[in-house]
């Protein structure tokens, strides 16, 4: 690969950022699903195969499951967050196979939020 | 008046910090900045029209704001009172019963630097860092400033090194810059050996490239060349995550040779450790590096003049590391602006023990250890009664409720017999006895001294034992006194470290919980219940209602009894267990003396 610049860099930021905001990608859904060591530990690689066997079996292609570290709140994993193009984070935690289904079909595919599994809206406070 | 303005993940990447910048410029401007307050918050969920702004009082909602609109904004709103309608955000009739995060106590006193990306990104894919302002803070330090200018941004933030020390960063950096010699060293500690720690790890594991971008800016500060990451064999998903990100970063150029075409060379390797608790000192894991046994080494030559491979090294841990992107991006004074007179910046703790919420933690410096447990972890589980923190890991001590005040700082920490250390936090409750707990440190620092210093290898042994008979009911009178002459010696005639500051847990719970000690001692008593040769259970029969729980439980068939027959514990056979305790239903049904 091509040694980058730091033009590159900020080209990369530029189209890296709008991707993951969700603002013009293709997907217009996310699935973070949190896999640090106590992520994994509480299940989470069965909460993934989950997910992906969930995305498998709709007929969406602009569904994104992708993964990340730990989320922080380690008493609570497994942890996934939700979000949908244009609506803030949906944090969801203590997650098993059939919460998973309900909150692919609810949240991830018609919109609405499950309220009931929710932690909390939003992302955290950074600096 | 104040403005809100948020500055959760979301807000960020739309560039909330520059929104703050042009905010703060233009208030100056105009002679208000006295009258109006910047106030950054959490995320409020709105983060698709970031980044917003609520101004209070009023709560009128700006959002999508850009810096072109900010000389606009102040002039129109905070100078003459008219708020910008066109910027304004009319919110939708329904509310989201779900709670947002700022509400949320386990999130709301955190403030994110070192854990700025946790949660947010892939850490296997470099370019999700890149969104996130990654290998910025490199660019700007390899194109647009000087070594000595990185080094006097990293003295002007006041960072102090969060292995647990907490010696000041750019002081060794400057040590190691000025040691003669072509070839240096940089060394990322990451072989983190307290019980019930996890913070390096998790900072690996969530964004390995910050700590890698922070050791290249550290690098390029002091001249150094080469970068080693020294990792605990126990961590292997940090490590797998660490060794894809080096060769991601090595792809882009990013490490290896001329850097972003800056000329600047730099490469990092991964070396194993076996997890062993000395090699947190640095000379030992100099040593263990070099492939010899850990054993620390009488200093000086200090590792700044004379470290791997007899070159100038310096070594700096997993968070401090991290840390050190954002103070390039963001400017020394502004990390400074967080934390306490003389300790800056944020810090990360593994909250663990006995608290509702358990996890991985980051407040602003001088948040109080009762915010700590109470607002983020929730208090204690299942409401028991709190007893006591301990801070720093084994070579921290326990402090009591009554110093729950005490505010999160290297010397406040310092002065009541603890140590900040590398951040674990064990909170526990009044099930735990602290001779036990004093013992429990000791026999793991027993096991974990090199050897090489008599006062710890053998002090460490005779202590173990002594705790060990007073938890059996073996105490005498004078044992607590031998504990504290003992505990002078191993401090003041090791080498290292460890052995320096191994006898805090005892001299620590002593201190704050002699009643405990002197219970052991003169009425053979364990207060907590915790010391199974000083305990017995027995079963109220007026209380137990026969549910057979008990019974079926006991692993060592200790209990008869029948449905709705008050049950009993054979004596001879209890092990002290526990678990009748822990299965019955019934209040006040098993009693423990």
């Amino acid at each position: 690969m091509t040694k980058l610049r730091r033009d590159d860099l900020e080209r990369i930021r530029k189209l890296m950022a709008k991707r993951m905001s969700l603002r013009e990608g293709e997907a217009t859904a996310r699935v973070t699903v949190h896999m640090g060591t106590c992520g994994i530990a509480a299940g989470a690689r069965k909460i993934m195969s989950a997910f992906l066997a969930a995305q498998g079996e709709s007929t969406r292609n602009d569904i994104l499951i992708t993964t990340s570290g730990c989320a922080g709140l380690c008493s609570r994993e497994p942890m996934a967050t939700v979000e949908i193009e244009g609506e803030a984070p949906v944090k969801y935690v203590d997650l098993d196979e059939k919460k998973v289904k309900q909150i692919f079909e609810e949240h991830v595919l018609s919109g609405r939020i499950v309220e009931k599994l929710a932690l909390a809206v939003g992302s955290e406070r950074v600096g | 008046m104040d403005l809100m303005l948020c500055s959760g993940t979301g807000c960020v990447s739309n560039k909330a910090f520059r929104i703050k910048q042009a905010l703060g410029d233009e208030l100056h401007k105009h002679g208000l900045q006295e009258e109006v307050d910047v106030v950054l918050t959490g995320c409020n969920g709105f983060c698709a029209r970031g980044p917003v702004l609520v101004v209070k009082p009023g709560e009128i909602f700006y959002q999508s704001l850009t810096e072109k609109q900010i000389p606009h904004l102040v002039e129109e709103h905070f100078l003459k009172g008219r708020p910008v309608y066109k910027l304004m955000f009319t919110p939708p009739d329904e509310r989201v019963p779900v709670p947002v995060m700022g509400d949320i106590g386990f999130f709301s006193k955190q403030v994110l630097v070192a854990l700025r990306n946790r949660g947010m990104i892939d850490p296997e894919k470099i370019d999700e860092y890149i969104a996130r302002d990654g290998y910025g803070a490199l660019g700007k330090a390899l194109t647009e400033m000087t070594p000595e200018e990185i080094l006097s941004e990293v003295e002007t933030s006041g960072l102090r090194g969060r292995g647990g020390a907490g010696f000041p960063t750019a002081f060794k950096w400057r040590l190691c810059r000025e040691s003669p010699g072509n070839s240096k060293h940089v060394i990322c500690n990451a072989d983190e050996g307290d019980p019930g720690a996890f913070m390096d790890r998790s900072i690996i594991e969530s964004d390995p490239h910050s700590v890698l971008e922070g050791m290249t800016i550290g690098a390029r500060a002091m001249g150094a060349s080469q970068g080693h990451v020294y990792i605990r064999h126990e961590y292997p998903l940090a490590r797998e995550r660490l060794i894809k990100a080096i060769d991601q970063a090595r792809d882009y150029g990013l490490l290896g040779e001329d850097i972003l075409g800056s000329g600047f060379d730099f490469d990092v390797a991964i070396t194993r450790g076996a997890g062993a608790f000395i090699c947190g000192e640095e000379t030992s894991l100099i040593a263990s590096l070099e492939g010899r046994p850990p054993e620390p080494r009488v200093r000086p030559p200090y590792p700044t003049q004379s470290g791997v491979w007899g070159e100038p090294t310096n070594i700096n841990n997993v968070e401090t590391w991290a840390n050190v992107p954002e103070i390039i991006n963001r400017g020394g004074s502004w990390f400074s602006g967080i934390g306490t007179e003389k300790s800056k910046g944020t810090k990360v703790f593994a909250l663990v023990g006995k608290v509702k919420n358990t996890g991985l933690v980051e407040v602003p410096m001088g948040i109080t250890l009762r915010e700590v447990v109470y607002d983020i972890g929730g208090g204690i589980l299942d409401d028991k009664e709190f007893k006591a923190v301990q801070t720093g890991g084994p070579s921290g001590g326990c402090i009591p409720e009554s110093l729950l005040d005490l505010p999160v700082d290297y010397e406040r920490l310092a002065e009541v017999g603890s140590i900040m250390g590398s951040g674990g936090l064990i909170v526990m409750d009044e099930d735990t006895c602290m001779v036990d707990v004093a013992r429990y440190f000791i026999e793991f620092l027993r096991g974990e001294s090199c050897g090489k210093c008599t006062p710890c290898r053998e002090g460490l042994g005779v202590m173990f034992k002594v705790l060990t008979d007073i938890c059996e009911g073996r105490g005498t009178e004078g044992d607590i006194e031998l504990l504290e002459d003992l505990a002078l010696i191993v401090h003041d005639a090791s080498l290292c470290g460890l052995g320096s500051t191994a006898p805090n847990p005892v001299l620590s719970t002593i201190k704050y919980f002699r009643d405990e000690y002197e219970a052991h001692i003169h009425e053979h008593r364990c207060p907590a219940g915790v010391c199974k040769e000083l305990i017995t259970f027995s079963i109220d029969e007026e209380i137990c209602v026969g549910c057979l729980m008990c019974l079926k439980e006991c692993p060592g068939d200790a209990i008869t009894g029948d449905v709705k027959v008050a049950h009993s514990i054979e004596q001879a056979l209890c092990t002290k267990c526990g678990a009748c305790r822990d299965v019955c239903r019934i209040d006040g049904a098993i009693v423990v003396h």
